[in-house]
């Protein structure tokens, strides 16, 4: 009974692995909320008036160089704000507190992504700190909108950025 | 004893009956006008030469095939008046050999003859086990039990497919070229074994082969097919003393005569000088 | 001509009748359906997670280079895990599958034919669907969904592989920028294109390798008649059911 058994439990591992892959790609891939961080470092937070489509999980580059990523992205219902927090790796902690962040675009229709510009203070954030100067995404459809509505008074909400 | 059909099976002295069968393949006739009957208890001879079609009369007896005319009768019953699953049934009370054995391949020797039991009884394991090496014992194979199909040698797969054919006690056992490539020891042993079978368990049995000289020592009465139809019956020592030519040829195995040597084809002499029709020009 | 084909696919489809109603009863006994899950599924695991890794660096190459002349190369983990999850994953693991487990079948069971075991079974009083036909087809309907999942991750590793690897795009916009742009839906999708293609393979092999000729050719010919059937069929049914998943 012995090759039984072998075959059952070979058959078993690849069940579980099939069955680890769908999982995978039901709970992970899509965003369901339910994905597993690991990443370790320090929390920031800053405020912005509007986040354009960043992401969870984008990239925050100071001088071109990722330095975190974006761990969540929460509406503030006191000042209307997007309060976006940045988990900033260990090794970058001598980040400015008076250092500005914006939203910024990769390429013409790339991903967002959080670019710090350190500023002049000798005082590094600290866990939980926050960022206080910050400019916000620079939305496709406004600037088009906007040109068009100068350009001719007949504006147009045409066609969805992605 | 020419044991003619129609008499005896109303008192159920006849277990097969086939009578006025025609079949054909894609329009070529195998069978014309075919008739022959098994007695309860008794061995059965089919004999013939090859490509007679012994094979496809096994299967209309078993009901795989159904005939173009005539009807084949099984335990008392019109084979063409049952559907699926009363043929199924009716399977459930013969046991079949074939050529090879056609063991599953994917099963141990013992899986093997404990196949049909698994499928349609629920015994206690201990007694499978009992029933399944009683049967192997009784072709001597007890030993093999955990053997695999492929680790055995022809007669030894014949003999486990013997065992698992007779493990569900049936009323008739068929044996479809029960002797071919065996060697002598093995042969011995396989007429050895359907005798015994035969005598001990009193189960009718219909042994189809060309192998006449193992036949005429254990068969209670044979037909001999040729040509779609039974050319003569009889007992072994009836036939080998016939006088028609068909059968003096297949009984004495002569290479030429009413199954001619020569395949048909043009005459011989005007082919190789003639040469009008050679290399296919025109 | 047009007779004949349709005289086929009405035995085809009346054979799936036999399978599905000889289902319940085969179901009964999981044992021999966890064999054939293994024969299906765990003895193609190799070559399906090769060939992902492959499928995955190749659309890493050639997502990237596509990408980078509109700039947008973080776009490359959406390209690929679309890629996969609709197209490739389900498509590339079927047809692997025709290959591998398919012909296994066909040959397997056009040896049972072939060697009388058809035969002797139902002269058992055993019905071969039952027996042998409906825990392969189960198996590898049960199996190939599983393969397909199996492909698509180790296939965006791959993608992963290159283009974060390799090409050096971030690794975080990589993700993000996936997890963003995927839906359940497009999961969804793959899941029944790899349902629909472990039926059909499954069938075509269990129907070729039942109906063989019992010989040595037959069983040869059953085999490569089931990788030619099974291809052309995934790749039609890929195409309506593509179609029918865009027109919504």
């Amino acid at each position: 009974m012995k090759p039984q058994r072998n075959l059952e439990v070979s058959t078993g591992l690849f069940v579980a692995l099939g069955f680890a892959a769908l999982i995978f790609l039901t709970t992970q891939l899509p965003n369901s909320g339910l994905r597993i961080g690991s990443e370790q470092g320090y929390r920031i937070t800053a405020k912005f008036d509007n986040v354009g489509d960043l992401k969870v999980g984008s990239a925050v580059s100071m001088a071109g160089v990722t330095v975190g990523r974006v761990e969540a992205i929460a509406f503030d219902p006191e000042d209307f704000r997007a309060r976006v927090t940045l988990r900033i790796d260990r090794r970058f902690d001598r980040i400015p507190e008076d250092s500005d962040a914006s939203i910024q675009t990769q390429g013409l229709l790339g991903g967002k992504y959080v670019g710090i510009a350190a500023g002049g203070s000798d005082v590094a954030l600290k866990d939980g700190g926050r960022i206080e100067f910050t400019q916000s995404a620079i939305v496709l459809e406004s600037l088009v909108n906007k040109f068009f509505a100068n350009f001719a008074s007949k504006g147009s909400t045409s066609s969805e950025e992605k | 004893m020419a044991l003619t059909q129609d008499e005896d099976d109303a008192n159920g002295a006849t277990v097969v009956v086939v009578r006025d069968v025609d079949y054909a393949v894609r329009g070529r006739p195998i069978f014309r006008g075919l008739s022959l009957a098994a007695a309860r208890g008794a061995i059965t001879a089919i004999m013939g030469p090859s490509g007679t079609g012994k094979t496809t009369l096994l299967r209309l007896i078993t009901g795989q095939l159904d005939p173009d005319r005539g009807d084949v009768e099984v335990f008392g019953e019109q084979l063409a008046t049952q559907d699926r699953a009363a043929r199924y049934a009716m399977r459930r009370r013969m046991g079949m050999l074939f050529q090879n054995g056609a063991l599953l391949t994917d099963l141990s020797v013992f899986e093997n003859v404990a196949f049909p039991v698994r499928e349609h009884a629920r015994l206690p394991e201990r007694v499978l086990r009992q029933l399944v090496l009683t049967k192997l014992q009784a072709v001597g194979l007890r030993g093999a039990a955990d053997l695999m199909p492929a680790q055995l040698s022809g007669g030894m797969a014949r003999r486990v497919a013997l065992a698992r054919a007779i493990v569900m006690d049936p009323e008739l056992l068929i044996y479809d070229e029960p002797f071919v490539g065996l060697d002598p020891i093995s042969m011995g042993v396989i007429v050895r074994l359907i005798q015994r079978i035969n005598r001990a368990l009193g189960i009718t049995t219909i042994v189809v082969s060309h192998d006449v000289g193992e036949l005429a020592t254990i068969a209670d009465h044979s037909y001999l097919l040729a040509e779609g139809r039974i050319v003569a019956e009889g007992s072994p020592r009836e036939l080998a003393a016939a006088s028609a030519p068909e059968v003096r040829q297949f009984m004495a195995g002569e290479a030429d005569g009413p199954v001619p040597f020569h395949y048909p084809a043009d005459d011989y002499h005007k082919e190789l000088i003639g040469g009008g029709s050679l290399g296919g020009e025109s | 001509m047009i007779g004949d084909a349709l005289q086929r696919v009405g035995r085809v489809a009346l054979f799936l009748g036999r399978i599905l109603a000889q289902c319940p009863a085969a179901i009964a006994r999981p044992r021999a359906i966890v064999h054939q899950i293994h024969n299906a599924g765990a003895r193609s695991l190799i070559i399906i997670m090769l060939s992902g890794l492959f499928v995955g660096m190749v659309l890493g190459l050639q997502g990237y280079d596509l990408l980078r002349r509109f700039g947008s190369e973080s776009a490359l983990g959406v390209a690929a895990a679309l890629g996969l999850l609709r197209e490739l994953g389900p498509v590339v693991t079927a047809l692997l599958f025709a290959g591998r487990a398919g012909t296994a079948l066909a040959s397997e069971i056009g040896l049972m034919r072939a060697t009388d075991q058809l035969t002797a079974m139902e002269m058992m009083a055993v019905d071969p669907v039952r027996r042998v036909v409906v825990p392969r087809f189960l198996g590898g309907v049960i199996a190939l969904p599983l393969l397909v999942a199996i492909f698509d991750v180790v296939g965006l590793f791959g993608a992963q592989l290159i283009g974060v690897g390799v090409m050096g795009v971030d690794r975080g916009a990589f993700w993000s920028q996936t997890q963003a742009a995927v839906e359940l839906r497009d999961v969804a999708e793959g899941l029944m294109k790899s349902f629909c293609f472990g039926i059909a393979c499954s069938l075509v092999a269990v129907y070729e390798g039942f109906h063989a000729e019992p010989t040595a050719e037959g069983v040869g010919l059953a085999t490569t008649r089931t990788v030619v059937v099974s291809s052309v069929l995934t790749l039609l049914i890929d195409y309506l059911l593509t179609a029918a998943f865009l027109g919504r």
